[in-house]
C-alpha cells in the first residue's frame, strides 16, 4: 500500500480546520500538539495557516492507561503549556489516531490544568481502529492497515510516514 | 567390642606416622597398629581401603547451647553434628544459661554428653562469676567437676588489676586460661571490621587495635603471672605477629583460629548477609594471609570451628539486629580440607592443627593415635566430597557454606572404639 | 586499595529497570539520568493547579518508618498522593518491634494487606536490603534512609538541585562538609557525583568524622575549610548531631563552628555563584551561619521541592519495574 505524503495533506486539513472553527465561531483557538508526532504536525499546520502563535506541547506519559502492562515511558518530558486552559477553545493535534486512548489521556491531562470551553481534534491520519468513542473533527487521510502493521511519522524534517510490521513479541520495531 | 580397620593410610601427626596399616581396637583402646595382636578376633571389620585414618578431631570451640538456649541447639544435636564433622573431643564455652560457673552446670553438661554418646566433651569453665569480669569463679571446684580450662568469652575484665589477680590464682593451680582478646571500649558497638567494607556499608567498625591492644596487655600479664595461656579466635595478622613475638621470647602461649577466618574476609559482608555476622569479626585479605601463614608455621597450632548455631529468627533481621555466629562443626573436616586443596598445608600438618595441636594446647587426653590410648579415630575419604547441608544434624543452619560442595567426606567417627557416626 | 564496586542486581529487574530503590551503588549513569529527567517532568506537574497525575491510582504506598522523621515521611506522603496512590504511614518504634513482632512479621502482615510499595526508614544499615531480599522481594522497596548506609532519594534530589542550577556535572567542583562518618546522605552523594561524572569531589572534616577507607569513593580529603572550599561550585553542609560531642569525636559545637562552620567569609572563598545546600534540618550557628542559610546562594528550600519530584519519579519507576518483572515472569510461564 502506498502511504500519503504528509506535506500534501496539510492544505486540505488547514482549510477544513478553518471552516470548522468558523462554523463554531471560534475566534481565538489555542493550539496544542501531543508529543512527539502531534507537535510536528501542529508546527507544520500552523505554518500552513500562516500563524505564528505559541504552540502548547502536551506529554501524556503520566496519563496513559497501560502503566500496569508497559510501565513508565522511558522518555518522559515535561508538558509545556504557555497559556491558560480555563475557558479556552483548544485545538488538539496528533499524528495518528488509532485506538483513541492517547486522546483520552490527553483530555484527562488537559482537564487537570483547567476546564476548556471546547476541544477540537485534528489528526493527520485516522486508522479506523477505534476502541473508544473518540471522533476527530479534522482528518488528513484515513487508512486501513493489516493487524500486524503500524505507521510511524518522522519529523520535523524530513516529514515522512513509514509503514512498520510488528515483531513476534508484539512490540513495534 | 573388637574392631579391626583394614587398609587405611594412618596419619598420626604427633608421632609422625604416615603409612598404610591396619588398626586394631579392643576395650575402647587402640590395641595395635599394623600387626594384629595375638589371638585377636574381630567382632566388626571396617573396610578402610582408600580412606585416611587420623586421630579423632579435637575442636576447642563448639557451643552446645545447653543449658539455656534450646532453640539454638542441644548437647545431643550439636555433639552429633560434631561427630559428623569428624570430631571426637570438643570443648564447649561457658556461655550457657546459667553460665558455666558452678560445678552443677559442668556436671549436667557432662551427663548429657555421656548419654548422647557422640563425642567426648571437655567443658571450659567461666573465669569470673556470671562472666562479669569482676568476681573470680570457683576455679578449683570447676576443675574438679571436669572443666579443663577457664575463659571469659568476649567479656572483658575491665580492670587490669582484677584480671591480673585472676590469672595469678589460676596459675597457682596450674590451670589454663583461655583469652579472647578484645578491648571492650575500642570494640564497643562494632558490627564488622573497621575497614573499607564496613565504611561503605555504614556498619560501625571494630578496629584491629581492639584485638592488638588487648593482646598486648594480656600477653604481658600472662608473662607476669606465669599462668598457662591459650589465645583463642585470633582475627588479625598483627595479632598473630604479637603471639609469634611472645613465643619467640620464650613465652609458652598457644593460639587457635576459627576455620572460617582462614577462608573468608570482610568483603563477604557486601550484601549485608547476616550469615557472615560473626564476633570477633572477619577482617581483611591481608589479615587472612597473616593468619594462614601463622597456621602454616605453627604459631597458631589449632584450628577450631567456633561453632555457634542459631535459630532462623536470630539471623532474619537487618544486620545490626542479628546475632553473631556461624554454625560449622559438621563441616570441620571438609572445609578444612580446602586448605590442603589450596596448597597452604600438607595433609599431616592440617591434621595436626585439628587434632594434636588443640589437644596439646589444653593438655587434653586426645589428638593421638597411640597404642594403648583411647580409640578416638576419624576415617575419611579424601577423594569423595561433601555437599554441605545434606543430613545436617545441628539445629542451626546459619552457615554460608550450605549447598557448597567441599572436598573429602567423613566416613566413620569412633569414640572409645565405638562408631559414633557413620556416613 | 580497590574500590568496592558491588553490583546491585537486587535493585534491577531482568531488563535493567529499577524495581527497588535501595542505594545508588551499582546503578549506571543512564539510570540516574533517567531518574533526574523523570523528576523534571514531575516538577512541572507540581507547578500546575491540579498537582496530580493518575499513575499510581488504586495502588497503596506504605511508609514504614522505624526511625522517626517528619520531613522525609511528609515528602514521601505528598509524592505518593500526587501520583494518586493511597498512602498509609506507620511509625513503628524499634522497641515495639523487639518486644514482640519481628520486622519480618510486621512487613509480611502489611504485604498481606495488599500494599504495593514500601518506603522504609530504619536505624540499621542494610535494613532496606534485608527487606527487599528476604521479606518482600515482589514489592517495590524504597529506602528512606538506613542507618549510616544510604539515603538514595536525598542523594538524587541533591543531584537534581545541582543539575537544575548548574546544568551539568562535567566541570564541577563539589565540597561536602561535616560528619561524613555517620552520614548516609554523604555516602549517597559521593556515589551519585562519581557516577554522574563530577571530576572534583571534596570532603572537609576532622579525622574523627571521616570513615576509614574514604578514598574508595574517589574523593579528596581536606581538614581545612580555606583549602577545601577554594573555587568550589557547590557546598553541601551536613547536619552535626549533638551526640558527637559526648562521644569524644568533637570537643564542642563552638569549636566545630569556628573550624568548619559555613560563614559568609568562608563562602566567599568558593565561586561567587556557588550553591549552598543542606539536607536539613539545619543547625544555625553550628554548621552554617544564618545569613548564609537564608542568603541568595542558598537553595536549601528548593531542595525540598525537588525532593517531592524525585520521590515521585522513584515511586513510579520502581512500580513500573516491578510490573515489568511480573510481566516477564508470567510470559516465561506461558
Amino acid at each position: 500500500m502506498s502511504l500519503p505524503n504528509p506535506a500534501e495533506l496539510l492544505p486540505q486539513m488547514a482549510s477544513s480546520l478553518i471552516s470548522h472553527l468558523n462554523r463554531r465561531q471560534i475566534a481565538e483557538p489555542r493550539f496544542i500538539g501531543i508529543r512527539t508526532g502531534g507537535v510536528w504536525v501542529a508546527q507544520a499546520l500552523l505554518e500552513q495557516l500562516g500563524r505564528d502563535e505559541p504552540l502548547g506541547i502536551l506529554d501524556v506519559s503520566f496519563y496513559r492507561d497501560d502503566f500496569s502492562q508497559n510501565g513508565l515511558h522511558p522518555q518522559v518530558q515535561p508538558s509545556e503549556l504557555p497559556f491558560e486552559i480555563e475557558g479556552q477553545h483548544l485545538v488538539l493535534i496528533d499524528d495518528v489516531l488509532m485506538s483513541g486512548r492517547t486522546i483520552r489521556a490527553a483530555l484527562n491531562e488537559l482537564f487537570d490544568y483547567g476546564r476548556p470551553a471546547s476541544v477540537t481534534l485534528v489528526s493527520l491520519l485516522d486508522l479506523d481502529a477505534r476502541e473508544l468513542p473518540v471522533r476527530p473533527d479534522v482528518v488528513g487521510a484515513t487508512l486501513s492497515l493489516a493487524a500486524d502493521q503500524r505507521v510511524k511519522l518522522s519529523g520535523p524534517a524530513p516529514f515522512t510516514l513509514e509503514l512498520q510490521t510488528l515483531s513476534d513479541q508484539g512490540r513495534a520495531q | 567390642m573388637r574392631t579391626r580397620i583394614l587398609g587405611a593410610r594412618v596419619i598420626d601427626p604427633s608421632s609422625g606416622l604416615d603409612q598404610v596399616a591396619d588398626l586394631y581396637v579392643e576395650g575402647g583402646k587402640l590395641s595395635a597398629i599394623g600387626q594384629a595382636p595375638a589371638g585377636f578376633e574381630a567382632d566388626q571389620t571396617l573396610d578402610a581401603q582408600g580412606l585416611i585414618a587420623a586421630p579423632g578431631l579435637v575442636d576447642l570451640s563448639v557451643a552446645l547451647r545447653e543449658p539455656g538456649y534450646s532453640r539454638k541447639g542441644s548437647i545431643a544435636s550439636e555433639t552429633l553434628a560434631a561427630a559428623a564433622g569428624g570430631v571426637t573431643s570438643l570443648c564447649c564455652p561457658p556461655i550457657t544459661k546459667p553460665v558455666l560457673d558452678t560445678s552443677a552446670v559442668a556436671e549436667l553438661i557432662l551427663d548429657r554428653a555421656r548419654e548422647a554418646g557422640h563425642t567426648k566433651v571437655f567443658p571450659i569453665g567461666a573465669l569470673s562469676k556470671g562472666l562479669d569480669g569482676e568476681q573470680l569463679a570457683e576455679l578449683v571446684a570447676l576443675r574438679d567437676a571436669g572443666c579443663v580450662a577457664f575463659g571469659n568469652g568476649l567479656n572483658n575484665f575491665r580492670n587490669a588489676r582484677t584480671l591480673r589477680r585472676a590469672l595469678e590464682y589460676a596459675a597457682t593451680f596450674d590451670l589454663t586460661v583461655i583469652f579472647h582478646s578484645q578491648d571492650h571500649d575500642l570494640a564497643e558497638g562494632g558490627l564488622a571490621h573497621e575497614g573499607a567494607t564496613a565504611s561503605f556499608l555504614g556498619l560501625s567498625g571494630i578496629p584491629e587495635t581492639a584485638e592488638t591492644v588487648a593482646l598486648a596487655r594480656d600477653l604481658l600479664l600472662v608473662e607476669q603471672s606465669g599462668v598457662r595461656a591459650h589465645f583463642s579466635q585470633l582475627t588479625s595478622a598483627r595479632g598473630a605477629q604479637l603471639i609469634a613475638d611472645a613465643q619467640a621470647r620464650g613465652l609458652p602461649v598457644t593460639a587457635d583460629v576459627a576455620l572460617y577466618q582462614l577462608i573468608l574476609t570482610d568483603e563477604a559482608l557486601i550484601d549485608f548477609s547476616s550469615l557472615y555476622h560473626v564476633q570477633p569479626p572477619l577482617r581483611t585479605r591481608a589479615d587472612r594471609e597473616g593468619l594462614r601463614e601463622a597456621v602454616k608455621s605453627g604459631v597458631i597450632s589449632a584450628i577450631s570451628s567456633h561453632h555457634q548455631p542459631h535459630e532462623r529468627d536470630a539471623k532474619l533481621a537487618p544486620f545490626g539486629e542479628t546475632e553473631p555466629g556461624m554454625s560449622g562443626v559438621q563441616l570441620l573436616l571438609p572445609l578444612a580440607m580446602t586448605l590442603v586443596q589450596d596448597g597452604l598445608l600438607d595433609l599431616p600438618t592440617l591434621l595436626a592443627r585439628l587434632s594434636s595441636g588443640p589437644a596439646e594446647a589444653l593438655r587434653l587426653p586426645a589428638g593421638k593415635l597411640q597404642v594403648g590410648g583411647a580409640a578416638d579415630i576419624l576415617l575419611f575419604d579424601p577423594q569423595a566430597s561433601t555437599v554441605a547441608g545434606d543430613s545436617w544434624h545441628s539445629k542451626g543452619r546459619n552457615s554460608p557454606f550450605l549447598g557448597h560442595c567441599l572436598p573429602a567426606q567423613v566416613r566413620y567417627t569412633l569414640v572409645d572404639g565405638h562408631v559414633s557416626f557413620k556416613a | 586499595m580497590t574500590p568496592i564496586d558491588a553490583k546491585r542486581p537486587l535493585q534491577l529487574n531482568d531488563q535493567g529497570q529499577l524495581r527497588h530503590f535501595l542505594s545508588l551503588d551499582g546503578l549506571p549513569r543512564e539510570l540516574l539520568t533517567e531518574i533526574l529527567d523523570t523528576a523534571d517532568s514531575f516538577l512541572e506537574v507540581g507547578a500546575r493547579a491540579v498537582k496530580k497525575v493518575p499513575l499510581l491510582r488504586g495502588k497503596t504506598v506504605c511508609n514504614v518508618f522505624f526511625e522517626n522523621s517528619t520531613r522525609t515521611r511528609t515528602t514521601f506522603e505528598l509524592a505518593a498522593q500526587r501520583l494518586s496512590a493511597d498512602v498509609i504511614s506507620l511509625n513503628v518504634s524499634t522497641s515495639s518491634t523487639s518486644k514482640g513482632e519481628t520486622l519480618f512479621d510486621t512487613l509480611r502482615n502489611l504485604e498481606a494487606m495488599a500494599a504495593d510499595i514500601f518506603v522504609v526508614r530504619h536505624a540499621d544499615s542494610g535494613a532496606a536490603h534485608f527487606i527487599a531480599e528476604h521479606v518482600c522481594p515482589n514489592l517495590a522497596i524504597i529506602n528512606g534512609g538506613d542507618g549510616r548506609h544510604a539515603h538514595p532519594t536525598q542523594g538524587m534530589l541533591d543531584m537534581l538541585t545541582i543539575r537544575r542550577h548548574k546544568g551539568s556535572f562535567e566541570n564541577l567542583s563539589v565540597a561536602i562538609v561535616g560528619d561524613i562518618l555517620h552520614s548516609r546522605v554523604a555516602r549517597s552523594n559521593m556515589l551519585a557525583l562519581k557516577t554522574l561524572g563530577c571530576p572534583d569531589i571534596r570532603v572537609i572534616a576532622p579525622k574523627t568524622l571521616l570513615p576509614v577507607g574514604i578514598e574508595q569513593y574517589g574523593v579528596t580529603v581536606y581538614s581545612d575549610m580555606a583549602a577545601g572550599l577554594k573555587d568550589v561550585d557547590v557546598v553541601i553542609m551536613l547536619r552535626l548531631q549533638r551526640e558527637r560531642m559526648t562521644g569524644g569525636l568533637l570537643p564542642s559545637e563552638g569549636e566545630f563552628y569556628r573550624l568548619f562552620g559555613l560563614t559568609e567569609q568562608r563562602l566567599a572563598l568558593a565561586k561567587p555563584d556557588a550553591l549552598v545546600m543542606h539536607p536539613g534540618p539545619i543547625n544555625r550557628g553550628v554548621e552554617i551561619e544564618s545569613a548564609v542559610a537564608d542568603g541568595p546562594q542558598s537553595v536549601i528550600l528548593n531542595q525540598v521541592t525537588y525532593g517531592i519530584a524525585i520521590r515521585m519519579a522513584v515511586l513510579s519507576m520502581a512500580m513500573s519495574g516491578q510490573n515489568a518483572q511480573r510481566q516477564l515472569n508470567s510470559e516465561e510461564h506461558n
